[in-house]
């Protein structure tokens, strides 16, 4: 095999400024033909890769990517990850129902999405190369596990005729390496029983796939030590299958080349790579720091949102205190009681659980207190697709209570940004005492990135202004204290938490009398009272920055997103821009109110697009709200839009603009 | 209003709020309001404390009466608002007030994961066996039979009995009393307030109105001494004008209604309310099969168990003495970080 089968790695995964980009030197192609003895290692250069892992869901294949991420991480890459696994914990062995799959994409330069098409599919088994093969990218690599390609296993994957003969993978470079067989045989010295024993394959592969990406080792083989430290033999056994995959690669002259992505340049700083759910958690942390107020978190466990349940869960000593419920509701009402008790309350939920949440909520913009509630979104309705990634809350955070409670939402646009949007989310509801709608999806909640720690002092400062006198004085002069009597600027009433003596009061579900907050059937007051709470939750749009657009060439098409759509809307603009064409990017953050300057900037373009994974929630807001004629890209599948569909939907736009 | 900042005594109207109280007259509900602002004062704890939850109802408008903080929250959900609010707020004192419908039926639920939890708050179950605010449905503790608008050929619903819901989740404190008796009210409120866990009382209430002389066989002024048996703990159960009838554990493991004159007084059950096995104390909710039979009143059941907001306190004062106090900086720097310089990256490349 010549190095020509290698050029498909160089395939775009994103950006088309790296066609062809970045050959390695051919001299090195002439080195290959001339050394017939053992080969010095090579390294060819690459500015860009996607690797996606697929294997059964019990073969370790979400263990194995993280893994390689961590390592691309440390050596300096920009990177962006998509897992994908089934609902199921077990689903069948050897079945489509049950691949599990991690994709990468690492890189030399600044990147924002994890890639449309692998370029590099590692199959563990047929059915993992079934269900993955259709994605990989014209001209890519398969490297498969041969052994787990008997007859019981295609059959069971589906496949008529084996893939490795019948012509169907001649698009692809092939390798087939026996990592069964291979591990078995590498780690025997464990004495595992083979059941056992194969179960390292995955470190095998991790350890191919590691020298073949010349990623360091030391930090995977420390991982291991740590991570199995109460199981030594699986530490041997998981180390010699790892070392046994790099020197498989080293020796065997199956390839004829490693390859390197080199660092990316990255902002100075020191990073860390998060998953959105774990920045989410820190951002509340932050925010509870930040605020003075002790953070509580009542929750039920719900894909895919339990993993924040689980990272606030370790961190006591902030004075968390989380609270496993009974159910939904009782996560959120156990929330909404901390925060009358003075606490910076979240419940955290994905779908599902905001319906049952919905009356807690409606009653937490009765009783004007603070309480956010993030739904890390996932395909619906109903049960729907746990384990997938959906954008189709949005209508159901702006409208899912009866009557008229309107509800500020805040949404993040990548992993790490999770935690600006949680002191954000933090900020506006403490400010302006009400619940907060803080939406991420699957996508973000699972993904990962590299972030650039910020400095915790520049962090923003959440003032709680509890209130710590009476605000009245009452027709006999006597002071008093008015729970609904608001604060001019913001509309928010104070918020006085029991154990401040002189301020007892009531509140609750009921109307209240605008001020002194009696219970109060008054039709002119009840009116007035709605129009209260919607113009504080309106006035925020006063206290949010303006929606910034990256238009370098003075577009005719804006694309505004919201979102996990961010990274990939921004891939598409550079790539458009790369081939020369006009477009520019928004993004929105703020849902409820809207950036006040979104109409103008709406008004400035011909065409505006808005791509959403969902059947064009957004736009149907940005249409009822600003009359421009908005035009709705969407999907629904589970996953999120590749760069090359929202590209498409951009051009066809543009060239009606010519027209 | 009166702004009493820190006063070392307080009396009745210091508990009561401006606000008119607009249950029916008749209701028992008044008598249940006077106890409470009878027994504050007397309890010696401030009104800044004292939070009142409750949920939907006619017993729901409860803290609105009340000169304290209060929140008159969803139907249902009272438990599960007072849990958060308790066990972020050690320091306060959370009453939970709720009626039958509110706790049996829609927030069934939370009830018994507040009570199995033993979340430091003082339920009190205002029992009328109706839905009074939606006008006279049958509830989750009418008997059998019940003929009500939503039920006009008889309820086929096979009641609750709260008590036994109570204990069957292991409610650490667990009482009854009715509203025709203030006193008897005030002493199990007193020994609820004084329980450090979650306390369940269910008081007898009369809803003039929907289900008129309900508990009439049980509370009236002279069936009182045939019908109600007074637990008192650590004597002998017994009841009736001359103390002539008593409880007795029946040879088939249930308990008996007996003359005591017929078995000898030291045949008759010693009341303990603080066996930790729940067994007895449901064997005694069991005792009554209706309102027009003997129903023991008073505590049934008063164990120490340490309660949830107090375990969640202490875990993070573990966690605080083993991990020092949480760093923000440090947090974020948890994971795997590496730092890049800005001229070159620092990682090393790969070796081979
Ligand atoms: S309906 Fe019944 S329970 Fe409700 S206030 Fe009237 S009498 Fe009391």
């Amino acid at each position: 095999m010549g190095r020509r089968d290698f050029r498909p790695f160089l395939a775009p995964a994103e950006d088309f400024r790296s066609v062809n980009s970045n050959v390695g030197d051919p001299s090195e192609e002439q080195n290959v033909s001339s050394t017939l003895e053992r080969p010095p290692r090579r390294t060819a250069r690459l500015d860009q890769v996607v690797v996606r892992f697929a294997g059964d869901s019990g073969d370790g294949m979400q263990v194995t990517g993280d893994r390689f991420t961590t390592g691309s991480a440390l050596f300096g890459n920009d990177l962006a990850t998509l897992p994908n696994f089934p609902a199921e914990i077990r689903a069948p062995a050897g079945t489509l129902a049950g691949v599990s799959a991690f994709q990468v994409h690492i890189a030399d330069h600044d990147i924002t999405t994890p890639g449309d098409n692998p370029t590099v599919l590692v199959a563990m088994n047929p059915a993992a190369l079934r269900a993955n093969v259709g994605d990989l990218a014209s001209g890519g690599t398969v490297i498969l596990n041969s052994d787990a390609f008997d007859e019981r296993a295609l059959d069971k994957a589906g496949y008529a005729s084996d893939p490795r003969s019948d012509g169907s993978m001649a698009a692809f470079a092939v390798y087939e390496v026996k990592m069964t067989s291979l591990t078995l045989e590498a780690v025997k010295p464990v004495g595992a029983k083979p059941r056992d024993a194969e179960r390292s394959k995955n470190f095998f592969a991790l350890g191919l796939i590691s020298w073949l990406f010349s990623r360091p080792i030391e930090p995977t083989l420390a991982w291991i030590a740590e991570r199995y430290a109460a199981r030594p033999g699986v530490v041997e056994a998981n180390t010699l299958a790892f070392k046994a995959g790099w020197n498989f690669g080293e020796t065997a002259e199956l390839f004829e080349s490693a390859y390197e992505v080199p660092a990316s340049k990255l902002d100075p700083g020191t990073y860390t790579n998060v998953t959105g759910n774990t920045a989410l958690a820190w951002g509340l942390i932050a925010a509870s720091v930040r605020s003075g107020l002790p953070l509580f978190l009542g929750s039920y466990p719900i894909t895919p949102a339990s993993d924040l349940l689980h990272e606030l869960a370790k961190h006591k000593q902030f004075g968390v205190r989380t609270f496993q419920a009974e159910d939904e509701i009782a996560g959120a009402g156990a929330a909404l009681g901390a925060a009358f008790g003075g606490s910076l309350a979240v419940t955290t939920t994905s779908g599902p659980g905001v319906d049952l949440k919905s009356e807690t909520i409606g009653l937490a913009v009765s009783l004007e207190l603070p309480l956010i509630v993030v739904d890390v979104q996932r395909g619906g309705p109903s049960t729907g697709l746990p384990t997938k990634t959906e954008q189709a809350d949005l209508l159901h955070a702006m409208y899912g209570r009866h009557g008229e409670a309107p509800v500020p939402i805040i949404a993040a646009k990548t992993p790490a940004h999770c935690f600006e949007a949680a002191i954000e989310a933090a900020r506006l509801a403490v400010t302006y005492r009400t619940p907060v709608f803080l939406l991420t999806d699957g996508y973000l909640a699972n993904g990962s990135e590299p972030w650039r720690l910020p400095d915790v002092e520049s962090l923003p400062v959440i003032q709680p202004d509890l209130a710590v006198a009476p605000n009245h004085v009452g027709p006999d002069g006597e002071e008093e204290f008015w729970p609904y009597l608001r604060d001019e600027t913001t509309l928010a009433r104070p918020w006085a938490v029991p154990g401040t003596a002189g301020l007892e009061h009531r509140i609750g579900g009921l109307e209240k009398s605008d001020g002194a907050g009696d219970v109060s059937y008054d039709p002119a007051n009840h009116e007035r009272m709605v129009r209260l709470r919607a113009a504080k939750i309106a006035g925020i749009a006063e206290a949010i920055p303006s929606l910034e657009v990256d238009d370098p060439d003075g577009a005719g098409l804006l694309m505004l997103g919201w979102g996990s759509t961010y990274g990939t809307i921004v891939a598409a603009a550079r790539s458009l821009r790369a081939q020369g064409l006009r477009v520019a990017r928004a993004h929105l953050m703020h849902l409820n109110p809207f950036p006040a300057n979104l109409g103008e900037v709406l008004g400035r373009y011909a065409k505006v697009l808005i791509p959403e994974v969902n059947l064009g929630q957004l736009s149907r807001l940005v249409r009822a709200e600003y009359l421009i004629d908005a035009v709705s890209l969407t999907k629904v599948q589970g996953t999120p839009f590749k760069v090359s569909e929202i590209e498409e939907a951009a051009m066809l736009l543009l060239k009606e603009i010519e027209q | 209003m009166t702004n009493v900042m820190s006063a070392p005594t307080t009396s009745r109207k210091d508990w009561a709020t401006d606000q008119e109280v607009r249950w029916c007259p008749g209701c028992g509900d008044y008598s249940i309001l006077a106890a409470m602002q009878f027994l504050l004062p007397e309890l010696g704890v401030q009104r800044e404390n004292t939070v009142f939850v409750s949920g939907i109802g006619c017993a729901a408008r409860f803290p609105y009466y009340m000169n304290t903080y209060g929140m008159h929250s969803i139907h249902g959900r009272a438990p599960a608002i007072a849990t958060g609010l308790a066990i972020s707020r050690p320091d306060l004192d959370v009453w939970v007030v709720s009626g039958d419908g509110d706790a049996l039926s829609i927030g069934g639920n939370h009830l018994l994961h507040a009570l199995r939890r033993n979340v430091n708050i003082t339920i009190l179950m205002f029992n009328n066996q109706i839905y009074g605010l939606t006008k006279g449905q049958f509830s989750p503790t009418s008997e059998v039979g019940k003929i009500t608008k939503s039920s006009p050929f008889g309820s086929l619903d096979r009641p609750f009995n709260p008590l036994s819901v109570a204990i069957g989740a292991e409610a650490t404190f667990v009482a009854r009393t009715h509203d025709m008796d203030r006193k008897h009210m005030m002493e199990t409120f007193r020994r609820a307030h004084d329980h450090q866990g979650a306390a369940f009382v269910e008081i007898f209430q009369n809803c003039n109105v929907f289900n008129d002389g309900a508990f009439e066989h049980l509370t009236g002024r002279d069936q009182r001494a045939e019908m109600l048996i007074p637990l008192r703990h650590g004597e002998p159960i017994r009841f009736g004008a001359d103390n002539q009838r008593g409880v007795v554990m029946g040879r088939d493991g249930t308990l008996e209604l007996v003359d005591v004159a017929s078995v000898g007084e030291s045949a008759l059950l010693i009341h303990d309310e603080t066996r930790p096995d729940p067994g007895l104390a449901f064997l005694l909710s069991r005792l009554s099969g209706g309102v027009d039979r003997p129903t023991p009143i008073g505590v049934f059941r008063d164990v120490e168990v340490p309660d949830y907001g107090t375990l969640m306190a202490s875990q993070l004062e573990e966690v605080r003495r083993r991990k020092g106090e949480g760093d923000l900086a440090a947090l974020l720097r948890s994971g795997i970080t590496w730092e890049v310089d800005g001229r070159s990256p620092t990682a090393a490349p790969g070796e081979g």
